[in-house]
């Protein structure tokens, strides 16, 4: 992966969010940390875009770069005709009621002082929507619409709560104040699989009866299949692979999602396959990453052109774009001279 | 290698039973009262076995592999038997319990953060067990410790020796916990959750080291985890734990295959599995696990049963063997009073959603679960 390029970007004007060219670099004591290197992404409206990767890999820095938390070092967020990253102040602040964000911790992202129905509020009594008569009605739409009952929930805090309840509140806070787009950042990684699937199916709830576009962040790679609509595959702060879930699940055409692939134990004990070959290795330093494609130093396939150019995006031809120089699908309009090797 | 290699002579009687355990049960004194964190469970583990126990948080899984340690909190109690190479575990003085903890049974813990001391360097922590059981030469120790983390896979050993855990990622660190669970060559290994705070690729390669290193030494590893999938393919048996008690047990193969306990069956059908088309609807599992100071009466996934009749709530059903060797914990179970479900028929029965249907209307979001106070408190000692 490690690649760049915005070939596998649609068209402007079907794009809810798109971000192009954008780079995250955070100055250390020990040198500049290369988060995010290059990445282009673009959001249809109405869809779910899941975003997958080890830890490490960036994405959920890409996903705090979206909503300007801190603003990206370079690059552009368009949003609605605007570019985010020139967006300060108020201006900002009054866009941000239409992008909201979900965390992975639902604990610890409530206030535990504060009492349900206040922690679902605010956004409307900051931004003086409806009367208070009309925001606890709201307050009350949306409690339902997460599966709490609001007569109970209402004047309840976050310690009277199990995690997946916590979690659907966090979730009603997000949608009370009818966002165009929500970033989910490890929003079921916290909680046990039972509760899990009850928020999954949630959020896909939500998604059609609010009309929401969603970002999905995870490392659990089943469970961004089972929500997105395309997947895009990160690396050490680059993007690899972008497609349809099923396409890019049944052929990887990156290395890297191939060995990804392939390291999660699946639920069945006749899948056994005896020629896996684990991912070797350690995720190399952002503070130094490789030269070329960020995947070389682990890749089965890297050769000398993998450590001088960085692979662009390209296509597979079945709406699937991929960053390598040797793909295990071929490409369609040839990159790099070797992409037929083994 | 060296000699950490070699298992100590062991009487040839308990071949077979490295560990017996019976009818244990573990309370935790509260202020409201016992809380009864695991109740009756017996196993039987041969030796290079691997038993794998699997349940949500507070099933108890990780109390349950404690209790077979000792290493409880003071205000927990025991009762039952655990019979650890023929000798008594329950009732032994701390000194016994000494010379077999790190020597001949040891534990990975899951987070590798927590379980090393961060001021003291990695082969001082990888000597400390060897020192307190074996008689070697403080050269014969350091070779020890070289020999291990090379095994486990980590390079240049002789310079990790002299580093401390933050200078190491989190895979690593969880290799350096595993090197100094097996330094003593331990004929039974708890892994809480050894993977859980670790990255995939990261988690194929600690399972696959855990695999090798056990096949290598013929030790029996007890694997607690709340991932159907890490035990599907590493497990000789498995034992599904709910609310303290073991629900359903039996051979992996036949366990995927023929389940018998609804919770079983439910667990499976709640896990995104990367065979499954995408927008497939997950079959949540309404409502959560039963709070363990007031539990409900009956059997105790009652509530949350969908198969759940009169009886189940009168009657508490036992744990009893088909004559297979397949245990379950259940009046009515699937696949015998119900449709068998199985590994594949999650998936080929998958209920797949359609961009243009109206699955959220109300009617179809799950029932809401009760907003009924406090969560159950998570017992003492749980995920730690």
């Amino acid at each position: 992966m490690a690649g760049r390029g915005t070939a596998h970007l649609g068209a402007p004007e079907d794009s809810l969010l798109r971000i192009e060219n954008l780079h995250v670099r955070f100055p250390t004591g020990r040198g500049t940390v290369f988060a995010v290197t290059d990445v282009s992404l673009d959001i249809r409206k109405g869809e779910t875009l899941g975003l997958v990767g080890e830890s490490g890999c960036g994405k959920s820095t890409t996903g705090r770069a979206i909503m300007q938390l801190p603003p990206p070092t370079e690059g552009t967020v368009v949003y609605d005709g605007q570019d985010l990253t020139r967006l300060k102040g108020e201006k900002l602040r009054s866009i941000r009621t239409k992008l909201q964000m979900i965390f992975q911790d639902p604990i610890s992202s409530l206030n535990p002082r504060r009492k349900v129905e206040d922690i679902v509020a605010e956004g409307l009594r900051i931004w003086k929507i409806g009367t208070e008569a009309e925001r606890a009605a709201k307050v009350d739409e949306v409690l339902e619409a997460v599966g709490l009952d609001p007569q109970v929930a209402r004047g309840r805090r976050p310690h009277q709560f199990s995690g997946g309840q916590c979690q659907r509140i966090s979730i009603a806070r997000a949608v009370v104040t009818e966002p165009d787009l929500i970033i989910c950042d490890e929003p079921v990684s916290a909680l046990d699989v039972s509760v899990q699937a009850q928020i999954l199916n949630l959020l896909e709830d939500l998604k059609t009866r609010y009309g929401l576009t969603v970002i999905f962040i995870a490392h659990d790679l089943a469970v961004v299949k089972n929500v997105s609509d395309r997947v895009a595959v990160m690396y050490l702060g680059r993007m690899c692979e972008v497609g349809p879930p099923d396409i890019i699940y049944s052929t990887p055409a990156h290395p890297y999602t191939e060995a990804l692939l392939a390291a999660i134990p699946e639920p069945d004990p006749d899948k056994v396959d005896p020629d896996r070959v684990p991912l070797g290795g350690e995720l190399p330093s952002p503070v130094s990453p490789p030269s070329g494609c960020h995947f070389r130093t682990r890749c089965p396939r890297a050769d000398e052109v993998c450590v001088e150019v960085v692979p662009e995006m390209a296509p597979t031809g079945d709406g699937r774009f991929v960053a390598c120089h040797h793909p295990l699908v071929e490409t369609v309009v040839a990159v790099g001279a070797g992409s037929a090797q083994g | 290698m060296t000699a950490v290699d070699t298992e100590p002579a062991t009487p040839g009687t308990d071949a077979e039973h490295l560990l017996v355990v019976d009818d244990l049960s573990t309370s935790f004194a509260t202020g409201q009262g016992p809380l009864r964190a695991v109740e009756h469970v017996s196993l039987d583990l041969g030796r290079g076995r691997t038993l794998g126990i699997v349940g949500e948080s507070g099933s108890g899984k990780s109390v349950l592999a404690r209790s077979i340690m000792g290493l409880l909190p003071k205000y927990a109690s025991r009762t039952g038997s655990v019979r650890f190479e023929g000798q008594e575990m329950i009732g032994a003085s701390a000194s016994d319990l000494r010379t077999l903890w790190g020597a001949r049974m040891a534990m990975v813990f899951q987070d590798p953060m927590t379980a090393l001391n961060p001021v003291l360097r990695i082969g001082r922590q990888i000597t400390e067990s060897i020192n307190e059981h074996l008689d070697y030469s403080k050269t014969q120790q350091r070779e020890t410790a070289v020999a291990l983390l090379r095994s486990v896979g980590i390079p240049e050993p002789e310079r990790r020796l002299r580093q401390y855990p933050h200078e190491l990622s989190g895979g690593m660190r969880q290799r350096v916990v595993i090197a100094i669970s097996l330094a003593c060559g331990p004929a039974l290994l708890f892994a809480d959750e050894p993977t859980t705070a670790l990255d995939v690729t990261v988690q194929a390669q600690i399972l696959d080291l855990l695999e090798a290193q056990q096949r290598e030494r013929n030790m029996a590893v007890v694997l607690v985890t709340h991932d159907l999938g890490v035990v599907a393919t590493r497990a000789d048996e498995i034992a599904v734990m709910y609310g303290g008690r073991i629900v359903e047990q039996a051979p992996t193969q036949v366990l995927f295959r023929e389940m018998r306990h609804p919770y079983t069956e439910a667990l499976l059908k709640s896990i995104p599995r990367l065979d499954l088309p995408s927008h497939t609807r997950l079959e949540a599992i309404a409502g959560r696990p039963p709070d363990l100071l007031d539990p409900p009466s009956g059997c105790r996934f009652t509530p949350r049963c969908p198969y759940a009749q009169d009886k189940c709530h009168a009657e508490e059903p036992p744990l009893e063997d088909d004559g297979t060797g397949h245990l379950y914990r259940c009046w009515f179970p699937v696949g015998i009073t119900s449709k068998q479900t199985t590994v594949d028929s999650v998936v080929t029965e998958a209920n797949v959603r359609q961009g243009d249907d109206d699955q959220a209307v109300p009617a179809k979001v799950p029932p809401a679960p009760p907003v009924d106070g406090p969560p159950p408190a998570a017992p003492a000692g749980e995920d730690t």
